[in-house]
């Protein structure tokens, strides 16, 4: 006997995400009717303004894509240059490579964790209610955001739109003693580190259990963050380069950011899609915490992926110790190459998923065509099939109650607004 | 009653926002002396809201930023525009010298008609009265909570017009383009930075803009004796800050 009854709810700026969106829902006899994630962050063209630009410049223009993760663009950038370019990094520059990028990991969770999450689950409206209730974890997990900054600013000069990564490595090689003031205040934080692990491990993370397939690098040596094979927990195993091949990006009328899907469907990217596809390559005491926890990898609750993000900042804290506890300057900190022309593909773990760009060079070394496929692009159809399981049962729910899970469906993804703004040219499907 | 602080997006990369996040415990110790009334990425979401100091961060691209700038500049006292998005257009006013505004959209959209985007990225100070600019992409923190504090005591800030040529010497860096014959564009580049680039042993890329004297066609004769092609040094000055670029060789050659 249920009455006819459309409702829509409409939050106009979303909050505690990076960069603008909005969120439209419609309700029709209890049921949801439509649902819209709109991204209205206007266009920056970075796609056309790279062309014409020499190779050499890349870095410092795909930085300004995004301030959260700057590094995780530098790195897929240089690392599809090099590939036409026929540069093989070394071991040192492979080592700080992952060791820069170890640092906007703990740099941008920190961030996302403690002033955009949070307070979700302390029913706190911002980061400033929060620390009047949580000050000490608050006051840590600002330390251990500017402790990577710190990593970043030793490698880069300076943590946003760093400028000391190049094509070929780094402009200069960190001298000694900086490595040591630096090691000397990591390893200090790692009690905290593990700490707040302990901290997120108790939070009142919501049950859900969805359908989805976690899509991750995955690298024979390690946990992959700057290397590594594209794979899902459905058997996918790809280079770079077949990327297209598989997904495929969509534009939708109600987003300036594309929808892309592999083989047609959603999927995850980001924390807890890489700890989905590569739990084996976690350290062994991480896997018995997370299982004491109560979570078992897979896992199909889009909500651990804030546990997969305090997992992650211990886990990049203990790599930076490592990377940098045998630490000596090199005297060739990057290498050279002569222009050459061709196609690249490069792809590595930005905080919030896998970033990938592909590049063609004319003979002069100049950018022809540049293709970038940011994590939010990535994961928005994902959110928008979230949210319609996750608000299904909500339809009878007071407003205040929907705004507020709905938020917290979407503040989960950790969205990157700016970044998803985009592309590129793509054929239209009929 | 405390000031009212507001902070307010428009075309960027989030990254001058970000500046003011990245400041951990400063950043509580300044937010325990304002009210924070509008700062969506931190939490406080309230555009229409009233504020004694609006922080505007991005370029004004679409005609919907040209109507919502004019409209925080009625409700607020002073407005200060961060960073090279909101003081030149930042990157993306690169279009602004090409054909580029419906073009580019018809290039990277299938279906362009969902795009509203205007034809020019503008800095801030195109449409409305700025009290203050700060330079750089990013902008420097440090900078910003120096201004922060100086707008808070009721009294003014400047950032310098010097060039980065002088924080580079009392930094004690070699001159990476007298000694290693690498293109700089510190002389011409405003300070703020701390001479970054060439304390990593690279020429500065000019993300603070021009400074108060920019030579810049004297600068321009510099690289061409370097060896670089004229494209190759056009590029360099149109690069983050093209725009402000392009006006200071106007005004000063």
């Amino acid at each position: 006997m249920a009455e006819a009854k459309t409702v829509s709810l409409e939050l106009p700026l979303l909050a505690r995400v990076e960069g603008e969106g909005a969120l439209e829902i419609a309700y029709a006899q209890g049921r949801i009717a439509g649902l819209k994630l709109r991204i209205f962050e206007p266009p920056r063209y970075f796609e056309k303004l790279l062309e014409g630009r020499h190779y050499s410049e890349v870095p410092d223009i795909v930085a300004r894509i995004c301030g959260l993760c700057p590094a995780a663009y530098q790195m897929s950038a240089v690392q599809a240059l090099e590939a036409i370019l026929g540069l093989a990094p070394t071991p040192w520059i492979s080592a700080m490579r992952r060791l820069f990028y170890c640092g906007e990991w703990i740099e941008s969770h920190c961030a996302h964790l403690h002033l955009l999450a949070a307070p979700d689950f302390f029913g706190c409206g911002s980061v400033v209610e929060l620390a009047a209730k949580e000050a000490a974890a608050v006051r840590r997990g600002l330390k251990l955001q500017n402790l990577g900054n710190r990593i970043l600013k030793f490698l880069g000069g300076r943590s946003i739109h760093p400028v000391g990564a190049r094509v070929g490595g780094f402009w200069r090689a960190p001298g000694a003693a900086e490595a040591q003031a630096l090691l000397a205040e990591l390893q200090a934080a790692l009690p905290e580190a593990e700490a707040l692990l302990d901290w997120v491990l108790a939070w009142p993370l919501p049950e859900s259990d969805q359908v989805f397939e976690s899509v991750a690098l995955r690298d024979p040596a390690g946990y992959a963050i700057e290397t590594g094979r594209i794979a899902s927990d459905r058997g996918l195993d790809i280079g770079a380069g077949e990327f297209e091949r598989h997904f495929s990006e969509h534009q939708v009328p109600h987003s300036t950011a594309f929808h892309c899907l592999h083989d047609g469907r959603p999927y995850l990217v980001g924390p807890l899609a890489r700890l989905n596809v590569n739990s084996d390559r976690l350290p062994l005491d991480i896997r018995q915490r997370l299982h004491q926890a109560g979570i078992a990898l897979p896992s199909r609750n889009p909500f651990h992926s804030a546990a997969a993000r305090a997992v992650e900042v211990l886990y990049a804290l203990r790599e930076a110790v490592r990377l940098l506890s045998d630490y000596a300057p090199n005297d060739t900190p990057y290498l050279e190459a002569g222009a050459r022309a061709g196609c690249g593909c490069g792809v590595t773990e930005a905080p919030r998923g896998i970033l990938w760009h592909r590049y063609e060079l004319d003979e002069h070394g100049l950018v022809r065509q540049a293709r970038i496929v940011p994590p939010t692009a990535q994961n928005q159809a994902r959110i928008e099939a979230d949210l319609a399981a996750t608000l299904a049962a909500l339809a009878e729910a007071p407003e205040p109650e929907l705004r507020r899970r709905a938020e917290t469906v979407i503040r989960n993804y950790d969205p990157c607004i700016s970044c998803a703004t985009h592309f590129l040219t793509l054929k239209v499907e009929r | 009653m405390k000031p009212r602080l507001g902070v307010y997006k428009f075309t960027s990369c989030d990254g001058c926002q970000l500046a003011l996040l990245n400041q951990g415990e400063g950043l509580l110790a300044l937010l325990e002396r304002v009210e924070l009334t509008h700062f969506p990425e931190a939490g406080p979401n309230a555009p229409e809201a009233a504020v004694d100091i609006a922080l505007i961060e991005g370029s004004l691209s679409t005609p919907e930023e040209a109507e919502r700038i004019r409209a925080i500049r009625a409700r607020s006292g002073q407005l200060v525009a961060l960073g090279a998005c909101a003081t030149a257009g930042g990157i993306q006013a690169l279009r602004n010298a090409t054909e580029a505004g419906s073009a580019w959209r018809a290039a990277l959209y299938p279906q362009p008609e969902f795009i509203a985007t205007a034809e020019r990225s503008l800095p801030v100070s195109a449409l409305v009265h700025v009290d203050l600019e700060l330079f750089g992409c990013p902008i420097d923190a440090a900078q910003l909570l120096a201004a922060l504090n100086a707008l808070l005591a009721g009294g003014r800030y400047r950032p310098s017009g010097d060039s980065v040529c002088g924080e580079c010497k009392r930094a004690g860096h070699g001159c990476v383009l007298v000694g290693r014959a690498e293109p700089c564009l510190g002389p011409v580049t405003r300070a703020g930075c701390g001479a970054l680039c060439p304390g990593q042993g690279r020429g500065c890329y000019g993300c603070f803009g021009p400074s108060a004297q920019a030579n810049l066609a004297s600068l321009k004769t510099v690289f061409a004796n370097l060896g670089l092609p004229p494209d190759a040094i056009e590029r360099r000055f149109a690069f983050i800050t093209a725009e402000a670029f392009r006006a200071a060789g106007e005004k000063h050659g």
